[in-house]
């Protein structure tokens, strides 16, 4: 079966997608980062739901993708705010909130 | 299959990494929809059609769409080297990329060998039954969720363009 | 019409409601229609429920009705529900009755107040908690009602809020009557830990069943209840808040201070006679305080120089009679004297409020005089109601009330004489002082030039209560006079009826009646003697002479205000002062705690979004690695 292999893809990728959230300091790319955090775990989901013929995984799927859906309105509504009050996307700039 | 499956995987994998290695914004995102197609590719391999659909029509499609209009919107801040996105370069990647996938479409249907065509309308049933049964909560859930979603993204621009008129 | 039961309460809060909501956008004519109107329908459905009810009266003694559940949780059910029996249905005929007449009054004392839309907010919705106080089917709405009321007392006597110790007042009367219903409150505890139920019939019931006559448990409830309807009613020793409460607006004394609220302790009293019963020792207790307090009221109420404070101490002084009553079993009696004392204080309140209205606010005793051809309305109901407070015989309700109570005092068997003689007393000082506000305020020389008499909406309330504090009495005659006894039949059905020592006859009762007679006609003579211009007292200009020490004692009302300013406040202020270091070393320890942690922990907090990101990152790693191992 295609499982094993497709866990060991989701695991790559959720590496891939934290590792560019960590070391990129664009908020723009940190969010894209997210969405490929967010796939790679759909991605586990669906294989899960594929290696033991259920439903359950699609369906969480589908709750990833609402949730997804409305992350990434609010995220791109902060990134907008944010870029008019600060001139740049660097996310380290947006620090005020240091104790 | 398996050779189908593997290839699939390695374009995820390479546009992913582009994605997060690459300067451009509008390039990362190009190849983040190239990786959500190979990922959507997967899924169809292994036997979740519903999935993959909403996976180009959603993620591809629509969450994508708001990823580039935002990117527009940013404006200079985004755009620092708009020229050189024109070069072909910046195209040969993705190009390169989706053809994989397009090969693989192409074979897929040529040999007519549907993994999962024979219980895909059962699933398709089954999946709205436990969502609207046993989910419900979830849906219920996942509603509330896009409310507020709604709501905020609507109040943050709103704050935007008001602010932006009083400038 | 039965079923019209939860109207009554209901509507003067729909009144309430009404004015809260968009009073400031009526007119004043709107504002005086809906104030005295939702008064108003209260009084008339409870006529239309009066009727209904006695159609069927002796056979049917009560009706229960529930609105709907208020609290439903496993061992606890507590409904919205009315109880309607002979004392309840007298208590709400007296609050909407006279309360109407009160909102019809205060339409034109209040009419160039800034406050009208609150006023009649505040005294609707008072009459509204009254209401569901009286007709409440279990303790708790009881205790709703009872608060209402406090809170509604609270808010009216500092209605003027603009003076500070007008709020002070408000707060003083606020507080005290709260120790009162703190026992009250704690009472119902009990009650329910021992029954499961607040229903006042079978909390009643099963009392009279589970506890013997004189048990502690009995004692001990009875005596929180005691402390809760003496706090209302301003009996010893919490009775230090009325005389300031006198701060509010006249119509609120009127209302609140005389006709209604005050008498809530009464109503509570007889509402729980059963529980009473089985405690003897606290029922004599009872009358002991009614008597006592109704002598120290009496003699304060002498040397007075506000006009008010001397209808509010001879307000204490009257619920002290029904005290008394209450204390020695003529449940009745105490009931009769608090129909007729609603009347005649009503009356007096208004009355007193007629005078003040015409002398540009002026409540000094001293200043005034002489008001009788100027002010002939108030000046004849005015007077109509001092003779009914004094019990002058024969025509007035408040001689058959006083003389009712006083004869159950001297023929119970849970009296004694000495009791008898101090309430004689009481009833002698009753007309004493009554007629020195006639004397001082309608007779001699005019010192403040009045404006003149009020108009119809104030006088036809003084016309109609001058009539009730007439004729209410002939309810009632004793049998050497008339022997009527509508009311005490009327009451028998709710209330047990007075016992009577054995060899109690005619010729004593004869005697006893002369007795009284001769003590009020005295009262009334000695205050013509020693006030009537010309007189004693009578030419005197002020009250700067009486600087005797007895005189300031008692015109401070025995200088209770010092004696707990002595006993409590100070004593607390004393200790928070000294010790507040210990106390505070313990809080200022953990306040270098939180501190100091807060010193390290903000490092964290580098408000790096990716700092953050990493970290909920490496706490996941280490849950995960923790669940492997």
């Amino acid at each position: 079966m295609l499982s094993t292999p497709a866990l060991v893809l989701a695991i790559i990728l959720f590496g891939l997608g934290l590792i560019g959230l960590l070391s990129r300091r664009n908020i723009l790319y940190m969010l894209l980062s997210l969405e490929i955090m967010l796939n790679a775990a759909a991605l586990a989901f669906i294989a899960g739901g594929a290696r033991w013929g259920q439903v359950d995984g699609e369906i969480m799927f589908l709750f990833i993708l609402t949730l997804a859906a409305a992350e990434v309105s609010v995220a791109l509504g902060i990134v907008l705010q944010l870029s008019h009050r600060f001139r740049t996307l660097d996310a380290d700039a947006f620090c005020e909130m240091r104790g | 299959m398996e050779i189908l499956f593997y290839i699939a995987a390695a374009v995820t994998f390479l546009a992913t990494l582009r994605v997060i290695t690459h300067v451009h914004a509008v390039h990362a995102l190009l190849y983040l929809v190239v990786a959500l197609i190979a990922l959507s590719l997967i899924f169809y391999l292994l036997g979740a059609q519903f999935a993959a659909a909403l996976e180009i029509i959603i993620y591809g499609g629509a969450i994508m769409v708001l990823f580039i209009f935002v990117v527009m919107l940013l404006g200079p801040l985004a755009v620092e080297q708009e020229r050189t996105w024109l070069s072909p370069s910046a195209w040969v990647g993705p190009c390169i990329l989706a053809l994989v996938l397009l090969g693989e479409v192409g074979y897929l249907i040529a040999s007519g060998d549907h993994p999962t065509m024979a219980v895909a309308e059962p699933r398709q049933k089954a999946i709205s039954i436990a969502l609207y049964g046993p989910y419900i909560i979830g849906v219920e859930l996942a509603s509330m969720l896009l409310l507020p979603g709604l709501i905020g993204a609507y109040h943050l621009g709103r704050r935007l363009s008001s602010e932006a008129r009083s400038c | 019409m039965l079923s019209l039961l939860w109207l009554i309460p209901v509507l003067p809060l729909a009144g309430f409601l009404l004015l809260a909501l968009c009073g400031g956008r009526l007119s004043r004519q709107q504002i005086a229609w809906v104030g005295c109107g939702s008064i108003g329908a209260a009084a008339v459905t409870t006529a239309l429920v009066a009727i209904d009810f006695f159609s069927l009266f002796p056979a049917r003694e009560f009706y229960q009705q529930t609105s709907w559940n208020w609290i439903d949780t496993s061992g606890m059910t507590v409904g919205i529900s009315w109880y309607l029996d002979a004392l309840s249905l007298l208590m709400v005929a007296v609050i909407t009755g006279i309360g109407f007449l009160i909102h019809l009054y205060s339409a034109e004392y209040m009419a160039h107040d800034d406050g009208y839309a609150r006023f009649f907010a505040y005294m609707n919705l008072f009459v509204s908690a009254m209401l569901t106080l009286v007709l409440a089917d279990n303790l708790l709405l009881l205790y709703l009602g009872w608060e209402g009321v406090g809170l509604c007392s609270y808010l009216l006597i500092g209605f003027w809020y603009r003076e500070p110790e007008y709020g002070t007042a408000a707060q003083k009367a606020f507080i005290v009557t709260r120790i009162g219903d703190t026992a009250l409150a704690i009472g119902l505890f009990i009650l329910f830990t021992q029954f499961k139920t607040l229903s006042i019939q079978q909390v009643q019931s099963l009392a009279t069943e589970a506890w013997p006559v004189g048990s502690n448990v009995a004692m001990i409830v009875a005596m929180l209840f005691l402390i809760g309807a003496v706090g209302k009613s301003a009996q010893l020793p919490l009775q230090v808040w009325l005389p300031d409460a006198m701060a509010g607006p006249t119509p609120v004394s009127a209302l609140i201070h005389a006709a209604t609220m005050v008498t809530a302790g009464v109503y509570l009293i007889a509402r729980m006679h059963h529980l009473f019963e089985l405690a003897p020792m606290v029922q004599e207790g009872i009358a002991v305080l009614g008597l006592v307090t109704l002598l120290l009221a009496a003699t304060s109420a002498l040397v007075q120089q506000d006009i008010k404070r001397v209808l509010a101490y001879s307000t204490m002084s009257q619920i002290g009679y029904m005290f008394l009553a209450l204390g020695v079993g003529a449940w009745p009696a105490a009931l009769f004297h608090f129909l007729t004392h609603s009347c005649f204080k009503a009356l007096l309140f208004l009355a007193a409020g007629s005078v003040i209205h015409s002398l540009h606010h002026e409540q000094n005793i001293f200043k005034m005089g002489g008001l009788r051809r100027h002010l002939p309305w108030t000046f004849w109901t005015f007077l109509i109601g001092a003779a009914a407070m004094s019990g002058v015989p024969l025509i007035t309700s408040g001689f058959y009330s006083k003389d009712w109570i006083l004869w159950s005092v001297w023929s119970s068997p849970l009296s004694h004489r000495w009791i008898w003689f101090g309430a004689l007393l009481g009833a002698m000082l009753t007309g004493l002082y009554s007629f020195r506000l006639i004397f001082r305020v309608f007779f001699g020389e005019v010192r403040t030039q009045p404006t003149g008499e009020s108009g119809l909406a104030m006088r036809l309330p003084l016309v109609v209560l001058a009539f009730l504090a007439l004729t209410v009495g002939f309810l009632e005659m004793p049998h050497t006079l008339g022997n009527v006894t509508l009311f005490s039949q009327y009451l028998s059905h709710a209330l047990p009826t007075t016992t009577l020592l054995p060899g109690m006859d005619e010729s004593s009762e004869v005697r006893e009646q002369l007795a009284v007679t001769i003590a009020a006609l005295l009262g009334i003579g000695l205050a013509a003697l020693l006030f009537l211009p010309g007189s004693l007292f009578g030419a005197r200009e002020t009250d700067q002479s009486t600087t005797h020490p007895s005189m300031t004692l008692l015109q401070a009302g025995w200088g209770f205000d010092r004696l707990y300013d002595r006993l409590f406040v100070q004593p607390w202020l004393a200790a928070t002062r000294n010790s507040s270091d210990m106390v505070d070393r313990g809080y200022e320890w953990l306040a270098v705690c939180a501190e100091s942690c807060h010193g390290w922990l903000s490092h964290t907090q580098t408000g790096q979004v990716r700092w953050y990101a990493a970290s909920i990152a490496v706490g996941t790693l280490m849950l995960l690695g923790l669940f492997a191992m």
